[in-house]
């Protein structure tokens, strides 16, 4: 295996939060001792629910938010001490809502060549030969260039923001749900654009999404998180085909393919997600998990390793599997 | 009789000196306990359909029609006071966003008392003890403590649930759900529908639901109409639009979605290339033909109808088997 392009090591981000005016300060763990790593080439696909610690992993890697404790590392580096700048010419982001990520005060020409003004790259002429280019490879009329964001369709300005984030060449992207806010058919041409620059440019993604049809299909590799912690993480394949958590089945289970006839899956997995600020001892999922054992209460399950598939979880077949031979 | 029938039903807004042609003539209906799906994607006039038939369009647009009867009620010439005793009582809606259709300076009991009292001659008493049921029923656990609880307090997927037994508080015939899950996670997605089918099938009531996701659509409708630039383009029992879908934009919808296990990973996806064309002024001729594969020169001729058997009806000009061998070629 190549050398990561990008590591974390027991990266955890612990925020201080208030319930109420005059209650004191409580710890919420929204990433909870995550080790992973990128390699180059790579789509890592991120999933999880609402409030499982998805887009804080995101800002920890781009450098937004600093760990509580743990390394970030690029290239072997650690991250910390790293120059903003140097980081951001090598990890760029993608958001979700091209409605608001883009400025709407500024020509699209001006929002793409931005990253290039900022880190003082090229002559104006240079940087404006530069922008053109970009805007072609993303699939953009050059006519758009001195088009404002209102006047563009939402597929058009999430190309911009694309462009944007390619502008400076980096080597990993960022892309937090990139085609949620888009409709069908605007997502696959995203997804398909999305796919072409990776081969053409070498780029390495995390992909965060909550849509599993969307990470099956561009994915190589699969993280699913629950709670603040990566519970598996497997290849992309694998984990379609024999999803070894539960939770990992359950959310598999709730991807409503277009299939006539097989109604709505009941995934048991009741309604309540779990306070983050309280969390459930043991392993975070035991209350919702239909295959709970007594145990899965008191103790936080190790994390096992098996044909290249990490699971955290009592009931991981290798586990239980250890055990009776022991 | 259907329990709610609707043709020819347009709705246009005035925008700059024009007027937008938001919805341009559509048909459908809908039978006691049955779920129609409205799906299509952004600007395809889904939303202002459902607006169109609980009358709460904003005042500027206009709505024509040729027939809109609910139970035999002509709701063309039905007067506001008259619309506002169904609303709520015999027709409810489920807005996409709970966060803004729940009111955040009133408790979730006061809201769910308020439909009650206002449609039956209930004591508050009686109110509270169905709001409660209601909210058992939805699946919210500790119901009695939730009635004193504002908006703000519950998550978005309990906010969706209240919005739902809000919309049962009086047992309706018909709900009209416009994208209820689509700001959920794919758990409580589930769930949500798991649950709204149950109590569909408790109460035997109908189902309207508005979404793009043709995933949700598959497994919760009996019926689909598929709309496109404010038109209903294809229309049928959910088996022959996912099984036999005949009109190219439906079919274009279908390919560019990657289905686990069926689409290679990594391969290209299907794509609509193209935008959907301005509504305002006159359309002429089919609105698809600027995005369609198959169009030539008839295409700028508005086109007509087909049946092609149990109910399936689409609107092209091409005969569906050219457009299979279109694909086998």
């Amino acid at each position: 295996m190549t050398a990561p392009v990008l590591e974390l090591r027991e990266v955890s981000k612990v925020f201080q939060v208030r319930q109420g005016l005059f209650r004191s300060r409580k710890p919420l763990r929204a990433v909870d001792a995550v080790s992973l790593s990128l390699a180059k080439g790579e789509v890592l696909g991120l999933v999880g629910e609402s409030g499982c610690g998805k887009s804080t992993l995101a800002q920890l890697l781009l450098g937004l938010e600093r760990p509580t404790s743990g390394e970030v590392l690029i290239d072997g580096q650690p991250m910390t001490g790293a120059d903003q700048r140097a980081l951001a010419r090598r990890i760029q982001p993608i958001f979700q809502d091209p409605y608001s990520s883009l400025n709407p005060r500024k020509s699209i020409s001006a929002i793409v060549g931005l990253p290039l003004e900022v880190h003082g790259i090229g002559s104006p002429a240079d940087r404006a030969r530069q922008v053109a280019q970009m805007l072609s490879l993303v699939g953009l009329p050059s006519r758009v260039a001195d088009s404002y964001p209102s006047q563009l369709s939402g597929g058009q300005r999430q190309r911009v923001a694309i462009a944007r984030a390619l502008i400076m060449r980096p080597e990993v992207v960022v892309c937090d749900e990139p085609t949620s806010a888009l409709d069908v058919s605007v997502q696959s041409q995203i997804l398909n654009l999305l796919m072409d620059l990776r081969d053409e440019l070498g780029l390495t993604y995390l992909l965060i999404s909550h849509d599993l049809a969307v990470v099956e299909h561009i994915a190589t590799r699969v993280a699913v998180m629950y709670l603040g912690r990566i519970v598996e993480m497997t290849a992309a394949r694998e984990i379609f085909r024999t999803p070894r958590h539960p939770y990992s089945e359950a959310l598999l289970q709730s991807v409503l393919t277009p299939d006539p006839g097989l109604g709505v899956p009941d995934t048991h997995l009741g309604a309540v997600f779990p306070n983050p600020i309280d969390p459930p001892s043991g392993c975070a999922f035991h209350p919702r998990c239909a295959k709970a054992l007594g145990r899965c209460a008191q103790q936080r399950p190790p994390r096992s390793e098996a044909a290249g598939a990490e699971v955290e979880c009592w009931l991981s077949g290798e586990i239980a599997r250890a055990e009776t031979a022991a | 009789m259907s329990l709610l029938d609707v043709q020819g039903l347009a709705v246009d807004l005035p925008v700059g000196g024009g007027r937008l042609h938001a919805v341009r003539g559509i048909d459908f209906s809908v039978e006691k306990g049955e779920t129609l799906c409205l799906v299509g994607e952004s600007g395809c006039g889904k939303s202002l359909t459902s607006l169109a038939m609980m009358g709460l369009l904003p005042s500027r647009a206009r709505r024509r029609a040729k027939r809109l009867s609910f139970d035999g009620i002509d709701l063309t010439t039905l007067r506001e006071r008259e619309m506002s005793k169904l609303r709520g009582d015999r027709i409810s809606m489920i807005f996409q966003e709970p966060m803004t259709s729940l009111n955040p300076a009133y408790t979730i009991g006061n809201q769910l008392a308020e439909v009650f009292l206002r449609h039956r001659s209930a004591s508050p008493a009686e109110a509270r003890a169905r709001a409660v049921h209601l909210l058992e029923t939805v699946g919210i656990t500790a119901a009695e403590s939730r009635l004193g609880q504002f908006p703000h307090q519950l998550s978005g997927g309990l906010r969706q649930r209240v919005m739902i037994a809000m919309a049962l508080m009086c047992e309706p015939d018909l709900i009209i759900a416009d994208e209820p899950t689509t700001a959920l996670d794919v758990t409580i997605q589930a769930q949500i529908l798991l649950l709204m089918r149950r109590l569909q099938q408790e109460i035997g009531m109908a189902m309207i639901l508005v979404t793009h996701d043709l995933g949700v659509v598959s497994r919760v409708a009996h019926k689909v109409a598929v709309m496109y630039a404010g038109e209903v383009v294809e229309y049928g029992p959910v088996e022959d639009i996912f099984r036999r879908p005949a009109h190219p934009y439906t079919r274009g919808l279908l390919d560019c979605i990657p289905v686990p296990g069926r689409t290679e990973p990594g391969a290209r996806l299907g794509a609509i290339p193209g935008i959907v064309p301005s509504l305002i002024g006159s359309v002429n001729g089919c609105a698809f033909r600027d995005r369609c594969p198959m169009a030539d020169t008839r295409c700028g001729d508005a086109a007509p109808m087909h049946n092609i058997g149990r109910g399936h009806d689409y609107r092209c000009w091409h005969a569906p088997e050219a457009m299979l061998e279109r694909e086998a070629s």
